[in-house]
């Protein structure tokens, strides 16, 4: 599944189409709190763009670049930036995730931009390890 | 043949209480429904003031019921990592030098 890349059309216009794919999924996460999207659509478009350079020039070109423990890593670490503004919103004093009591301006904005940033980080992630474990799987190898 | 007929019916008849109970239910949009007259006038007047944030939306996602999206995001990490638990496991060492599990 997916071993070799696609038509040269198809490569092309994927080599492309991917930078602007993830800069609209940055923009997406960043303007989550003032526009709609958020770090759901967001991490869901950075980790297309990953699948569709996948899915042009074959699973082995992306795993080149990002290896499965970076994935694995990724996926964990979005949701420990989550959890982790709630311990420090616990620390300064406050209930777990009220982020009025973080030391800067427009302290619930800030915080709702870092919890987007973190969920898209997991969603990103989650969706390409998903992806390359599912296109790397080999059944012939089970059980051994 | 017959226990068959008995599964359908009792899903027919599940499926029509649910309908029954469902009569009830306020109409789309009704100003005057529980949901429309006690926490969301209060998150659209008071909003934007409490949070600075002019998306709704997320302020109510990320900051109202924050709990509830911490939930989400942990449904995505643990569906990656149960994911690469059944995948991963038995799979040859990988070529980028990665343990296999």
């Amino acid at each position: 599944m997916l071993k070799g890349p696609l038509s040269l059309i198809v490569r092309t216009v994927a080599r492309l189409l991917a930078p602007f794919v993830q800069l609209f999924g940055l923009y997406v996460i960043m303007h989550g709190h003032s526009s709609p999207g958020g770090g759901f659509q967001g991490g869901v478009i950075l980790g297309a763009s990953a699948i569709l350079l996948a899915v042009a020039f074959g699973v082995d070109v992306v795993r080149e670049r990002v290896t499965l423990s970076a994935l694995t890593l990724s996926t964990s670490a979005g949701v420990l930036l989550y959890g982790g503004l709630g311990l420090v919103c616990l620390l300064l004093g406050a209930n777990y995730l009220d982020y009025s009591v973080l030391p800067v301006a427009d302290a619930r904005s800030v915080g709702m931009l870092v919890i987007e940033i973190g969920v898209g980080i997991t969603v990103m992630a989650a969706m390409m390890s998903i992806f390359v474990d599912l296109s790397a799987f080999d059944a012939s190898h089970r059980d051994h | 043949m017959i226990a068959k007929w008995i599964h359908v019916g009792a899903a027919g008849a599940t499926g029509l209480l649910l309908l029954f109970g469902s009569l009830d239910m306020p109409a789309t949009g009704d100003p005057s429904a529980p949901p429309s007259t006690h926490v969301s006038p209060r998150y659209i007047e008071e909003g934007f003031g409490e949070t600075q944030v002019p998306n709704m939306v997320t302020a109510v996602l990320a900051d109202y019921r924050s709990f509830d999206t911490l939930g989400e995001v942990t449904v995505v990490f643990t569906g990656a990592v149960a994911v690469l638990l059944i995948l991963r496991a038995g799979q040859p060492r990988r070529r980028d030098g990665e343990p296999e599990a």
